[in-house]
């Protein structure tokens, strides 16, 4: 009779926490998507062994603090700006990994412009669009790519057309500039999509080790406390609602 | 036949309660617990633990990085 | 002696750059500073030194380039003037609060606003007195020729890479257009990558070896006690500025009666002042602060002891008197004479407003002198009608 306790043994572990990460416990709320995507991303790092020779750079957002969990040398930037520090660090270190971490408000409405023009250099650097559709840090305000009719503490009867416009796709946007490479949606939901989505972070990661320009990566995920739902449910509302305005897969490499 | 037997450990105190693993298992091993943690949070736990296949789902998804996996063949 | 030669004050500073080991310049166009980024681009020193030389999208963009070069430990700067500095503000506030060592240049035009494109010296305040948010100093120096635009740029870093902290040059349009002949000095070559990580890893981002803990370029706390810590830390380092980098020069001070106060064009246009006054006899000096912070407070409340009035002359409506003032505390008059947006004024003009503050002074003099021997005539004349009644 097989015993849990002769399962759990260190020859037989198949998942643990990658060293990467720090021991801090993430500062995100409960089911946030952001602990994943993290995690992917330091996974990636550590088994192409290029952790010595990484830069993150995370502007103000929920994630500013990701220099805490990430364990490589990090940049905090002032919002929006993460893509023109992120062009500093690779100009002067050409041979290094650098990567921005932005959320939506940070990369498609403050700094649309450090995004757009960072892309158009062909940076060599990896954009991560974490697209929640709103701004979660300050507390669940309207952002850039809120949906049409979506709630949030500035748009409390929902986003309206006439007087707010429509949401930014910014990812198909970047795809139509020359200096990016590789243009991509995923999410980190489910296990096929984490699955995915590693996958698309390691061909980033690699474009930069061959110096391909920009690899821009959205994942669209979840922000359970500001769209006021369970996990479970802001995961599932976010499959039928985010999905079909922000379709997954490859749009470009 | 070679069977596939899994086991996962919940780091109890980092778990946040978000239910995300309890509905990623494809074999329905793991729930809630009828308890909190230091912070206040109910935990996922193995209900169920013969049916774990160490398929690393849980893992996957968990926002917090608090499971570990093992997996072993038996038989 | 160096190679001279003729140069544009802007075209020095692109010149300063290449020569002193400089990474990376980033840069955005805008009058009257262009040439600086003009220079580079046509120099191209990247494939001969390394120096990376880039036309940002924005001033905003600029300053966050230099952000995430100087956080590298890389010797990183970029230069604008008035409307682009002020863009710059966020990112010089984060520069200052993260502690990196960057500098920049403001060849300062007339404003506010878009105001013009003639030198002016109307971002002062914006220069000593913050600009950004938070309690911050930049180092600011004032160069008044183009050789000091060109040695202030080696200084620059020199000061920014030893305390860790921003570089401002505060020129002005004049300055930056101006030709005058300029002693070179020979080409510093780049740090090597490894003498940066040597110099700089204790705290700059070079990616993240086994034997340290990750480096971590920030100015957020969450908690407002090591932010306040954090804050009692960069003053007691701006107070070793004071303490060790004031730069100012005396002219004609030893025995000036009424001095000038004055920095950049303006100290070049009060020289000549001093020189037409003293040809007519009147006892004239100046104090020029060459570093505006650290300011020269106390040579100039030194002079106020044997000085009868100081005229503080700056291309603005008044800015710098204040500091001045503050420096004189009362003892002596302090007046402001300028002219803004875009004027230069004259030596001549500076003079009269220089005489005219010398008859007022001596008005009040004299009233006070007459004042006293009424006073003391008065006593004698009751003294005297007092010993004749007895």
């Amino acid at each position: 009779m097989i015993t849990i306790e002769d399962i759990i043994k260190e020859e037989n572990k198949v998942f643990s926490k990658t060293k990467l990460l720090t021991d801090k416990t993430f500062s995100y709320c409960p089911g946030c998507g952001h602990g994943v995507a993290h995690r992917i991303i330091m996974e990636v790092i550590e088994e192409m062994g290029i952790n010595e020779q990484t830069i993150g750079v995370a502007p103000v957002g929920c994630s500013v603090l990701a220099y805490d969990f990430m364990d490589v040398d990090m940049q905090q930037a002032a919002h929006g700006r993460a893509p023109a520090v992120a062009t500093g660090i690779s100009r002067v270190f050409p041979e290094k990994y650098v990567f921005t971490y932005q959320g939506d408000g940070d990369l498609a409405a403050i700094g649309t412009a450090e995004t757009i023009h960072a892309c158009s250099r062909a940076e060599n650097i990896v954009i991560f669009f974490i697209n929640n559709g709103i701004y979660g840090m300050t507390g669940g305000q309207m952002a850039p790519t809120t949906l049409v009719g979506m709630k949030t503490s500035t748009s409390p009867h929902g986003r309206d057309l006439h007087n707010m416009g429509f949401p930014i796709k910014i990812t198909e946007m970047v795809a139509q500039l020359d200096g990016v490479q590789f243009v991509t949606r995923q999410s980190v939901h489910t296990p096929s999509a984490v699955r995915k989505t590693k996958k698309a972070v390691k061909k980033a990661f690699e474009n930069i080790k061959n110096k391909k320009g920009v690899s821009f990566i959205e994942i669209v995920s979840n922000c359970n406390s500001g769209w006021k739902m369970t996990p479970v449910k802001s995961n599932e509302w976010m499959e039928e609602n985010m999905f079909p305005v922000y379709p997954l897969g490859d749009i470009k490499g | 036949m070679a069977k596939i037997r899994g086991a996962v450990v919940v780091d109890v105190e980092r778990c946040k309660g978000c239910v995300i693993c309890v509905n990623a298992c494809p074999t329905n091993v793991l729930n809630m617990s009828k308890e909190v943690n230091g912070k206040g949070y109910t935990y996922s736990f193995m209900e169920n633990p013969e049916a774990c296949t160490g398929c690393m789902s849980c893992s996957l998804v968990c926002p917090d990085v608090v499971i570990t996996v093992y997996r072993m063949k038996v038989g | 002696m160096g190679e001279l030669r003729l140069m544009k004050g802007n075209e020095a500073i692109a010149e300063a750059a290449i020569r002193c080991g400089c990474d990376a310049y980033f840069g955005y166009p805008i009058t009257p500073q262009s040439e600086i980024l003009e220079y580079l681009t046509l120099e191209n020193p990247e494939p001969i030194t390394g120096m990376v030389v880039l036309q940002a999208e924005s001033e905003i963009a600029a300053i966050n380039m230099v952000y995430g070069s100087s956080a590298c430990g890389k010797k990183a700067m970029t230069s604008s003037s008035s409307p682009g500095i002020s863009l710059k503000q966020e990112g010089i506030s984060y520069i200052a609060g993260a502690e990196l060592p960057a500098l920049i240049v403001n060849v300062v035009r007339g404003g506010p606003g878009l105001g013009t494109i003639q030198p002016s010296q109307s971002d002062y305040f914006q220069s000593v007195k913050g600009g950004g948010h938070g309690d911050y100093k930049l180092i600011v120096l004032a160069p008044n020729s183009v050789q000091e635009q060109y040695d202030f740029v080696s200084l620059g870093f020199e000061l920014a890479f030893k305390y860790r902290n921003p570089v401002l040059i505060l020129s002005d349009g004049a300055i930056g257009q101006m030709m005058e002949k300029v002693e070179l000095t020979d080409y510093i070559p780049r740090l090597s990558d490894e003498e940066v990580i040597k110099r700089t890893g204790s705290w700059a981002t070079h990616g993240k070896p086994e034997s340290r803990k990750h480096n971590i370029i920030t100015s957020l706390n969450l908690q407002p006690e090591p932010q306040e810590q954090h804050n009692h830390h960069l003053q007691a380092k701006y107070k070793e500025i004071e303490e060790h980098e004031l730069r100012y020069e005396k002219f004609h001070c030893e025995d000036a009666e009424y001095v000038f106060v004055a920095y950049g064009t303006s100290s070049r246009l009060c020289q000549k002042a001093i020189q037409l006054g003293r040809a007519k006899g009147l006892k004239l000096g100046m104090i020029r602060p060459i570093t505006l912070f650290p300011y020269p407070t106390n040579p100039i409340k030194k002079a106020a002891k044997k000085a009868k009035a100081f005229l503080s002359v700056e291309m603005s409506a008044g800015q710098m008197v204040e500091d001045v003032r503050l420096a004189v505390n009362g003892k002596r008059p302090v007046e402001h004479y300028g002219r803004y947006g875009g004027m230069i004024p004259m030596p001549d003009e500076i003079l009269e407003a220089m005489e005219e503050l010398i008859a007022k002074v001596e008005k009040k003099a004299q009233k006070k002198a007459e004042k006293k021997a009424k006073k003391k005539a008065e006593k004698k004349a009751k003294k005297l009608a007092k010993k004749e009644k007895e």
